[in-house]
């Protein structure tokens, strides 16, 4: 009865948060709007995300939201700093393999993004069975240690929360 | 001081959406005038949002929104027809 | 227009220094855009530098509503809708990039004899 009256109850949180964001004022009436929308969406498309899977510990997952802003920061000024003062010689493009220990797409794309989001880092591909990832980086003397840094930092808090 | 720094912002923003447009005509290839385009699009935001501090509205806002999307759902067709040759399969 | 004498000098400052950085990021982003010499390299700087500047370039016009008027939230949504976005095209150009790159020998191969989902038939 929960289940089908409440499928997705983050989801319902999250659009009454963006509308009253869109309205930009919280009163009574945009409030209840936002979460008449916020029941009525998730029923609506429940059908389309059968396999998803549950998000276990929502706190680790802020607190791994937090270090991915923190690094972001960081890692923006390093970036910088690389672009505006290292000449294009000295610089070290490599391309660096990072066999997955997740297994749900949601940690892997989520696991890419934060990639993606911390400077110095992108990531490209997937290979076809979905168990490694290719990540580019702007200036890496030793793959070996941009790959165990990404493992070490980001995938074993994101194992922690998806699985 | 906040008008100094915004008319620093102002020229810096302006002076970036050039040298994306630089890269844009230079090419060399088709993903690097991707990335410029999609440079261009947030550098757009970007004046947008100076604008709407400098005249002190809210109404911008709505068109920063609007830019956002549509710029990201028009990087992502373009590399799609890139790839495939195809935008919806 | 600003009119800057109901402003708390605090606030001004704040407001400036979030201007500048704001800026200074956009402008880095362009200029790595512009001085790298190989294409992914090239992804690098804009898809990361930008989203930081322009996330900056918000939280100054927030806090000055903050300061101004009576606040608005709405840059939050302009703000996590980059931040969420960034990553996906940035994956979608390195995509086109790769394919560029197809049968090159300087792209590592995955283990296990499999190959990139770029590069895969199905």
């Amino acid at each position: 009865m929960r289940a089908r009256l409440l499928p997705h109850p983050l989801l319902t949180v999250l659009l009454a948060i963006v509308w009253c964001l869109l309205v930009n004022e919280i009163k009574l009436g945009t409030v209840v709007f936002g979460l008449i929308l916020g029941l009525l969406i998730p029923i609506i498309t429940a059908a389309y995300w059968p396999d998803r899977p549950p998000v276990g510990r929502p706190i680790k997952l802020l607190s791994y939201l937090l270090i991915v802003l923190w690094d972001i920061l960081v890692a923006n000024v390093a970036v910088a700093m690389i672009v505006l003062f290292k000449s294009n010689k000295n610089m070290r493009p490599n391309w660096v393999v990072v066999p997955l220990d997740l297994c749900t797409p949601e940690a892997i794309t989520m696991l890419a993004g934060t990639i993606t989001l911390t400077p110095g880092t992108v990531s490209a591909d997937l290979s076809d069975d979905g168990k490694a990832l290719l990540v580019h980086a702007l200036d890496a003397e030793d793959p070996d240690a941009v790959r165990d840094e990404i493992k070490q930092r980001y995938e074993r808090r994101l194992k922690e929360i998806f699985e | 001081m906040i008008l100094m720094a915004l008319n620093f912002a102002f020229g810096a923003v302006a002076l970036s959406q050039l040298l994306a447009m630089l890269r844009l005509v230079k090419g060399p290839n088709t993903g690097d005038r991707i990335l410029a385009l999609d440079t261009m699009v947030i550098n757009a935001i970007a004046m947008i949002i100076l604008l709407g501090i400098r005249l002190g509205t809210q109404v911008y806002f709505e068109s920063a929104m609007i830019i956002a999307m549509l710029g990201f759902v028009s990087t992502v067709a373009i590399a799609r027809f890139v790839l495939r040759g195809d935008i919806i399969e | 227009m600003i009119s800057l004498s109901d402003l708390g000098i605090i606030s001004e400052i704040i407001i400036s220094a979030l201007l500048v950085i704001g800026a200074f990021f956009v402008l880095v982003g362009s200029i790595g855009l512009l001085k790298l010499d190989n294409a992914m390299s090239r992804l690098h700087a804009p898809t990361k530098a930008t989203t930081l500047g322009v996330g900056a370039l918000l939280m100054a016009s927030m806090t000055y509503a903050f300061a101004t008027r009576d606040g608005s939230m709405h840059e939050i949504l302009v703000m996590a809708f980059l931040f969420a976005t960034a990553p996906i095209s940035g994956n979608f150009i390195a995509k086109a990039n790769m394919h560029r790159l197809r049968g090159k020998k300087d792209l590592p191969p995955p283990p296990d004899d499999h190959v990139w989902g770029t590069y895969s038939d199905t």
